[in-house]
């Protein structure tokens, strides 16, 4: 693994390898000493064009806990409010000595072309409607260890349903990438005008009723609604959007024994996931920020820690 | 019937120092030396290193269990991200570390197949410091074929093996390997590099 840039790109074997590695560093996040030596003396740069929690956090404890120096680059406070071009930052980032870079931008394609430009190893942190893949394989993560507590061996033929803001989701679509690599059943759940053109061709099945699904699927994978990416006119208003396709408490009654709730966050409670929902037992949603941490460090492992590229 | 995994060296190219049987009879040796150093079993735990180092940890424990009345705890403990030449090779697979509990104030025995330069034992007291705080380590293994490049010394020893720099010792396990012996090959001989 030279980038990681999109789910796609990866096969069978490299994500059970990252997830198998995940495994291992969610045991050293349970030691009083959550610190390993594997990256000492690597820089790994997290720069952020726009808003992040979790990802960050989780990027950046990753990154300390296998002893790598990591700095944070917003966008805001950066030279990039001055009028700085996307280039220009990570040229300058890049001729520091840096020896990875996490990028999240709200331009679809921004971490691919800071890969092309600077030929130092990038991880795709989520970019504009594109793709969000460590998000995937946490989620991946944290659904494998559900199923396999349920002793189902793994995600091949698990019954998945994504639900909701299909349109501007990255998420769904690093999702339906990885999730249909490891051989789940992935069904898209959302009104039609929050359905992309062209999810005809992802080899998904595709529905606008989610009563007619959730009693049927392994997993309800909950998106958040992003009112922020919209310009209006998705759905005529939010109480309407949750009748028709949140997760309430009747719809969480309907679901079968063993199934569990997923959810990338920030939740907006009330409106794609009742708060009965969100805080079940069923629901993985702190499962998966937990599982943020593990799999990113093991990400940041694949990448770095062997012998260093000689180009 | 169970086939046997390929090992990646066939075992006819190289001379078998020690068989099963003898590896059997070094190790019940090692599990009493073990025990009289430690003065019975009571608050040690085995520590086996991957690959070969756990099987091995498994067998002395074993072995000790058989003269005394409780068996050891055991675990394994991983090192690769404790290695000193990760950036010298491409991405190496992390093995696990299954700790048999809290190992604070216990007497850790390290386990490996075979002692060379030092540098696994020298991650593996790296490691441990990060894990807790034992009351004592000591080492034992299998094979100590000598060419120390730290100043660390096995403990307990089941063979002495001389060797040249460029020949390779290959310890196998019926556990890992599908047969069990300490084989050594000289440069040139069978497929190896």
């Amino acid at each position: 693994m030279k980038n990681l840039l999109s789910a796609a790109d990866l096969s069978v074997a490299e994500i059970d390898s990252v997830l198998d590695l995940a495994e291992e560093m969610a045991e050293v996040q349970s030691r009083p000493i959550k610190k390993l030596p594997a990256l000492r003396g690597r820089t790994v740069v997290n720069l952020f064009f726009e808003d992040s929690t979790r990802t960050r956090s989780s990027f950046e404890l990753a990154g300390k806990w296998l002893s790598a120096d990591v700095i944070n680059v917003s966008a805001k406070g950066s030279s990039v409010s001055k009028g700085e071009s996307l280039r220009d930052t990570v040229l300058t980032i890049a001729a520091m000595g840096v020896d990875a870079m996490v990028i999240r931008h709200p331009a679809s394609g921004a971490p691919a072309q800071a890969a092309a430009w600077t030929g130092i190893p990038v991880i795709n942190a989520g970019d504009g409607t594109h793709e969000h893949p460590t998000q995937a394989l946490l989620d991946a993560y944290a659904i494998r260890n559900h199923l396999r507590r349920g002793n189902h061996d793994d995600l091949a033929g698990a019954r998945i349903a994504i639900v909701g803001d299909i349109t501007h989701s990255r998420v769904a679509r690093s999702n339906v990438a990885l999730l249909r690599t490891l051989g789940a059943q992935v069904i898209m759940v959302a009104p039609p005008t929050l359905l992309p053109s062209g999810v005809d061709t992802w080899g998904v099945e595709i529905s606008n009723d989610l009563d007619a699904v959730i009693d049927s699927v392994d997993i309800a994978m909950m998106l958040r609604v992003q009112r922020e990416r919209m310009s209006g006119g998705y759905f005529p208003t939010p109480r309407e959007y949750t009748v028709g396709y949140g997760l309430t408490r009747e719809r969480l009654a309907a679901m079968k024994p063993g199934a569990a709730i997923c959810h990338p966050g920030p939740m907006n409670r009330g409106l794609e996931i009742s708060a009965d929902a969100a805080d079940a037992a069923s629901s993985l949603i702190l499962d998966q920020v937990a599982a943020g941490v593990a799999v990113r460090m093991s990400v940041l492992y694949h990448l770095l820690g062997g012998e260093e590229e000689t180009t | 019937m169970s086939v046997p995994p390929p090992s990646t060296e066939p075992a006819s190219s190289a001379r078998t120092v020690l068989d099963a049987d003898e590896i059997a009879r070094t190790v019940t040796r090692m599990a009493h030396e073990i025990l009289e150093a430690n003065h019975g079993a009571e608050q040690l735990v085995l520590l086996g290193i991957p690959t070969r180092g756990v099987p091995l940890a498994e067998r002395i424990g074993a072995a000790i269990g058989q003269v005394e009345s409780r068996a050891p705890r055991i675990g394994q403990l991983d090192i690769t991200m404790y290695r000193d030449d990760l950036r010298n090779q491409p991405t190496r697979t992390v093995g696990r570390t299954r700790l048999p509990g809290d190992i604070d104030d216990a007497t850790v025995l390290l386990v490996d197949d075979v002692l060379f330069s030092g540098r696994t034992v020298a991650a593996a007291l790296d490691a441990l410091k990060d894990i807790g705080r034992p009351r004592a380590v000591r080492l034992a293994v299998l094979v100590d074929r000598g060419h120390r490049q730290l100043p660390i010394r096995a403990d307990h020893v089941g063979k002495n093996l001389p060797t040249a720099t460029g020949e390779r010792v290959h310890v196998r396990f019926a556990e890992t390997d599908g047969s069990t012996e300490v084989a050594i090959e000289r440069p040139g001989d069978g497929t190896g590099a």
